[in-house]
């Protein structure tokens, strides 16, 4: 029998030593995967900012100094009027009066007429922001080299005129406005649904349900219905709300005849299914972290269940219910998949003028344009996606601000 | 002081017995609670409603006389304009970008949700967490576009343009997992916060280093809900679309290969939908049948992580 012995003092020092260094090293692994993220959201960022902005090569069919002396940028609508009467043919001057009289268009829109019609600005080339900041010399030359009649410039794709005009087949003078108007649409059309649905539903799971079968399979389902694909909720409002529905979905029960099936009210009505699950789990939340007691004051005082409920719980659970609506807001704002698959128009340049027209909204241009092979598209793809973020940043900002506002501590 | 007198209530009514208040009928109340079952039970209607509609759909397709169920599910192509259809050449391309989304998001999640429980201050914790939740919350097109635009050509740098395609499964698998990452972390990170202080004080007692308290106590007690994590993040990787739609490729193909670009199910419903589609052709009803496995499936691995999260909370609480 081996007799057994106590390590010797700088052994045991050794043993523990090896264990902390293997602690140590493992300790940096972890962190290393959070900086992983970090560093994941930072790319993401960059490349966005990367492509929103930087230099163009482009050329033009006609100089602009031939057609005015003042930079074009500076001209009155009335100057920019008589630019298009004398320059356009009178056929194609004709058809636009046709389609809008030319005297009621904006100075915006003539400008940007001006330069569609024109002058014909053609992008030939772009530059990522990084390129252009540290690679001047070399885009130059290259440029120079490549397209000898092209000029560079500078230039941001995010400008206000990219939030205000209209879809366009041209990158240069393509807009979000109509994108972001489909998009408000269907987000107040989700909520209006989700909302009342949701809360109703949350108020009897948490304050009436009894805990029996039916009620376990309900609450059961929705943490399920949390999880299905959105894609599927996609198929569901093609066929249901795009088909079956077709008759209130397009308006012509309200005497809208130009529309089918798809249409705002029918995307809307699906985000508003998706996000259902949502909004209840999140009322649920609020509703249970208002105190027993306030319920038992009420009830104490002679109110029925109803009572209490509606004068008693729901205020106190209200900021906890609304942050949980701007976060499902949020969610509807920036989801895709169901939106291609109720079909979102993808081109279209009026504003939607109420829910039954047809639309598009700002995931669904980002994914058009980046789905494309050409460079600028992909610069005015860069430039939604920080409207989408800046805009998603918004909601949740208001969010948290709502809770710290309004949240009491019991 | 005589007017306190005024503050007693006034004797009821001859006429009033105590079991009226008991008696009397509230007919709002019960219309009230009985709409708000309704509207309880409408999420109910909403997942029948799916499973309707899609098997409807998918039952029309599966009884037009191109298709076979043995085909379906046996063969590997998938080519609807010559009457092929094979799922396995979507589900291919889905196992693939999982999977890899999976061996990224995992490792990754499971080491920041320990580094968050055991190791972070609270100060590193609230600077730490809302970068991961500001993760969970850009939407999946942007990922997309993250995707197609900087991975792809990062990793066609590295690997070489000869090898990798400008479509590819390797990139939105990788984007994919990235995306995840918030989902595996915070639900491990719950499931670590979960297992009770004694069982961590205990080990610290042993003289054991945060390291092995971690790996040899911690994270075997918080198995089953890191599982959980697992299960729900292979679901959202199976049904998420966008990434796929942008990044990895529209031809439909069976390979394993994640250098190859090939269409997922999620991708194809997308892209097939997104044209003019005609009602009623068989191409459209296909598209029916695939949303039913999606849906199925993602069905099944919620319902086993929910189960097993319940399972759990009742060993410690």
């Amino acid at each position: 029998m081996t007799k057994f012995t106590y390590p010797q003092e700088q052994d045991l020092q050794r043993f523990v030593n090896a264990r902390y260094r293997t602690a140590w090293i493992w300790q940096i692994v972890f962190l290393s995967a959070l900086l992983l993220a970090i560093l994941s959201l930072s790319a993401l960022s960059l490349d966005v900012v990367d492509g929103a902005f930087g230099y163009v090569a482009y050329e033009f069919k006609k100089d602009p100094l031939t057609i005015s002396q003042t930079p074009i940028d500076d001209l009155q609508k009335e100057e920019l009027l008589t630019i298009l009467q004398t320059s356009l043919s009178k056929g194609a001057y004709g058809k636009l009066d046709k389609e809008k009289p030319m005297e009621t268009r904006t100075a915006e829109d003539l400008y940007s007429l001006v330069l569609e019609r024109i002058i014909q600005v053609k992008t030939l080339e772009t530059f990522p922001l990084y390129d252009s900041l540290f690679r001047k010399a070399e885009i130059e030359a290259y440029v120079q080299e490549t397209y000898p009649d092209a000029r560079l410039e500078f230039r941001s794709w995010l400008t206000p005129r990219f939030l205000t005009s209209p879809m366009s087949s041209r990158a240069e003078f393509a807009g979000v406005r109509t994108a972001l108007f489909g998009s408000m649409w269907l987000v107040t059309i989700a909520i209006a649904f989700a909302l009342p649905v949701g809360v109703g539903a949350a108020i009897y799971l948490q304050e009436y349900a009894r805990k029996n079968f039916i009620n376990t399979i309900i609450q059961m389902n929705i943490n399920n219905l949390a999880g299905v694909p959105s894609i599927v909720y996609g198929m569901l409002g093609l066929a249901i709300f795009v088909r079956a529905m077709e008759a209130f979905t397009s308006g012509a029960m309200f005497g809208i005849t130009d529309t089918n099936g798809r249409t705002i009210m029918s995307a809307g009505l699906t985000m508003g299914i998706l996000v259902l699950p949502l909004v209840i789990i999140n009322a649920q939340e609020a509703i249970k972290a208002v105190p027993d007691s306030i319920r038992q004051a009420a009830y104490g005082v002679g109110a029925t269940k109803w009572q209490t409920v509606w004068s008693h719980v729901l205020p106190n659970a209200l900021p906890g219910i609304l942050t949980g609506s701007i976060l499902a807001m949020s969610r509807a704002v920036g989801e895709t998949a169901p939106l291609i698959i109720v079909g979102a128009s993808t081109f279209i340049s009026i504003d939607p003028n109420g829910p039954f027209s047809k639309f598009t909204a700002l995931p669904i241009q980002i994914y058009q344009w980046t789905a494309r092979p050409q460079g600028e598209f992909h610069a005015i793809a860069a430039a939604a996606i920080i409207v989408l973020l800046s805009l998603l940043l918004t909601l949740n900002a208001t969010a948290i601000l709502l809770r710290n506002r309004f949240q009491q501590r019991f | 002081m005589t007017e306190q007198t005024n503050h007693h209530p006034s004797p009821p009514p001859a006429s009033f017995r105590p079991s009226d208040l008991k008696r009397k009928l509230r007919i709002g109340e019960g219309a009230i609670e009985t709409l708000l079952f309704i509207l309880g039970f409408l999420t109910i209607f909403v997942t029948v409603s799916i499973v309707i509609v899609l098997g409807d759909q998918a039952l029309l397709f599966f009884n037009d006389p191109q298709v076979s169920f043995r085909e379906f599910f046996m063969t590997t192509q998938w080519q609807p304009a010559i009457g092929q259809f094979g799922i396995w050449a979507l589900v291919s391309a889905t196992l693939t970008t999982s999977l890899i989304a999976m061996a990224v998001s995992l490792p990754l999640g499971l080491s920041a949700a320990i580094y968050l429980s055991q190791y972070a201050s609270p100060r590193a914790r609230s600077v730490l967490k809302p970068i991961l939740e500001i993760l969970a919350g850009i939407p999946t097109v942007v990922y997309g576009f993250f995707a197609l635009l900087f991975v792809t050509p990062l990793l066609r740098d590295l690997l070489g343009a000869d090898k990798l395609g400008v479509y590819n499964m390797l990139s939105a698998g990788i984007v994919m997992g990235i995306m995840i990452l918030p989902l595996i972390s915070s639900m491990s990170e719950d499931a670590l916060s979960a297992v009770p202080n004694s069982l961590r004080e205990a080990a610290y007692a042993m003289g054991a280093t945060p390291f092995e308290a971690s790996i040899q106590v911690i994270l075997p007690a918080a198995l089953s809900g890191i599982g959980a994590a697992i299960i729900v993040g292979i679901s959202r990787a199976v049904g998420e679309t966008m990434i796929v739609a942008v990044a990895s490729g529209a031809t439909s193909k069976f390979t394993f290969n994640p250098l190859e670009a090939a269409e997922t199910m999620t991708a194809h419903i997308a892209r097939i939908s997104g044209g003019d589609l005609s009602y009623n052709t068989i191409d459209y009803n296909s598209l029916f049948a695939i949303a039913l496995m999606l849906f199925l499936v993602t069905l099944v691995l919620n319902l086993i992580s929910q189960w097993i999260v319940s399972k759990f909370r009742e060993q410690y609480e």
